[in-house]
């Protein structure tokens, strides 16, 4: 089995786009990627392509052939999805595919394109993530979902709006530099208190914005990287992916995330590494309970602590293990699509130097993890600079 | 398209969860139950929790806990009318039921607040709606 290294990376701004098409997105995201790889798009054996709501988002289904047009490819083409946890499973596969010697060089990436919808008609497309009969039926929103996971969390472990408002300030902090950032602007505790109310406890400033955006990475084995003479120095050495049943009602927990400890768990042996060697991670914080939720299924903490971490100073950029550097879904955006493999880019950038947070990174370690749905679907990597 | 919604297609009825929606109704609410003793609500085939496949229909029990909550403000646009609305998961022993929390005012609503199961319908659109009303 050979090692897989990242060759290179590319993102489209995160924002609102609205006169730009999925396949303009993921076209720019592709080429940036392409120019940072510096390999060939002929050496690109397959494309695997995250999508959640193209069919509602822009009218377009088949997304695989078409993104793969849109990135110069002549080469096999498939659309993963999985909600908002898409390209991150369009990438365990391509890690899968590189590994096993079925493709030497493989695109992975994703797009989404929300904005144009509105907040009711994405509220809308969003909730079919959810349970139509046990959940959409009922009026559950995705805010609404994350906000029955957190009050389930208050009840029974403790924490606040307060926690939750020091995770967005900090992901809003760590955005101030990213030039893809969706949001490069500092808030405070008390903008994120007094923020109008979506679903109780969950308020406007908990919430990741509607976004447009592309990302996208070249995968190549050890061997092709060395042969070409390629600057890869960092590798992907761990994967891991876990499943929950689909409503909330039918969970053995409503505060903890069993698939998502699942995936780190698999990841982590995967790559021969523990929590405890993890000195960077980029996680799924849609919501800002879920950041809580995703800290403690990474056994960095142990369930019912992890609410204060942000508030403690142990996650933001000057804590021992920083967490989503790039500001995260929170202030970096949320093309959900795209956000998988996003966080790839951004956890690659922090670990090889050129990123604008990458001297708030204290170790050569790095995790993403990125969820769909409520959580029952995950996948978690585990990213490493090679010596 | 159907406006009302949003998802492309017309609501068709749905055997399984429709007739447990009439059972809600007429006070013979009921839940499945495999020979482990895990609840679910049709449509089922199998136990979702352990695969078994022999699933018997038990009474749902008069009364149920609320375990979590929230105020909904910001709904999609099937729920628009009825915003601001509480939407709840409640413990009825055997099984959780996700509905819409009606019969107290939403500052009220507290995890453990007692409620039964009924069906009533949206404001915004008039489908049916799973209520869990505050005894």
């Amino acid at each position: 089995m050979t090692g897989v290294r990242v060759a290179g990376v590319g993102l489209t701004h995160f924002g609102q786009h609205p006169e730009r098409t999925g396949r303009d997105l993921f076209a720019d995201a592709s080429a940036r990627a392409f120019a940072d790889a510096g390999v060939p798009r002929e050496d690109v054996a397959q494309l695997n392509y995250g999508n959640f709501m193209g069919e509602i988002g822009e009218h377009q289904g088949h997304q695989g052939p078409l993104m793969a047009e849109a990135a110069g490819l002549n080469a096999p083409a498939t659309r993963y999805e999985s909600a908002c946890a898409s390209s991150g499973v369009a990438l365990r596969e391509a890690v899968k595919d590189v590994r096993n010697g079925e493709a030497d060089a493989v695109l992975v990436g994703g797009a989404e394109r929300m904005t144009n919808l509105g907040t009711a008609g994405t509220t809308e497309a969003l909730a079919i993530a959810a349970d139509d009969l046990y959940e959409v039926r009922a009026g559950m929103t995705f805010p609404a979902a994350y906000a029955l996971m957190a009050r389930a969390y208050f009840d029974r472990y403790g924490g606040g709006k307060e926690d939750l408002a020091a995770i967005a300030v900090k992901n809003h902090d760590n955005a101030l530099d990213n030039e893809f950032a969706q949001f490069q602007k500092a808030i405070t505790v008390e903008d994120a208190l007094d923020a109008q109310m979506i679903a109780e406890p969950l308020g406007l400033y908990d919430a990741c914005p509607i976004t447009d955006g592309a990302s996208a990475a070249v995968l190549v084995s050890d061997e092709y990287a060395e042969e070409h003479g390629l600057d890869a120095p960092v590798s992907i050495t761990g994967m891991g992916q876990g499943g929950d049943k689909m409503a909330l009602q039918d969970r053995q927990y409503l505060a903890r995330t069993p698939a998502a400890e699942r995936a780190a768990e698999e990841a982590y042996a995967d790559a021969g590494v523990g929590p405890a060697d993890v000195a960077v991670a980029e996680v799924h914080d849609c919501f800002t309970i879920a950041e809580v939720l995703a800290l403690e299924a990474l056994d960095f903490y142990a369930p019912g602590e992890g609410i204060g971490a942000a508030a403690r100073g142990e996650t933001t950029r000057d804590g021992d293990r920083p967490v989503n550097l790039s500001g995260g879904l929170k202030a970096k955006g949320h093309p959900v699509g795209a956000t998988g493999t996003s966080q790839v880019v951004e956890m690659t950038r922090l670990l090889r130097g050129d990123h604008p947070n990458s001297d708030a990174v204290p170790g050569d370690v790095g995790v993403t993890h990125n969820a769909g749905g409520t959580v029952a679907s995950t996948t978690v990597h585990v990213l490493e600079v090679e010596e | 398209m159907n406006d009302e919604t949003g998802g492309g297609a017309e609501r068709v009825r749905d055997e399984g969860y429709d007739d447990f929606l009439d059972a809600v109704e007429s006070g013979e609410g009921f839940y499945l139950e495999c020979p482990e003793g895990h609840g679910s609500l049709p449509p089922r085939r199998v136990c979702p929790h352990c695969g078994a496949t022999d699933l018997e229909e038990v009474p749902l029990p008069e009364t149920g806990e609320i375990e979590t909550h929230t105020t909904v403000h910001v709904a999609a646009p099937s729920f628009a009318e009825d915003a601001p609305y509480v939407t709840a998961v409640a413990d009825f022993g055997g099984v959780r039921l996700t509905g819409q929390v009606r019969g107290v005012d939403p500052e009220d609503v507290a995890v453990g607040t007692e409620v039964t199961a009924e069906v009533a319908e949206t404001e915004t659109s008039g489908e049916r709606v799973l209520v869990l009303r505050t005894c």
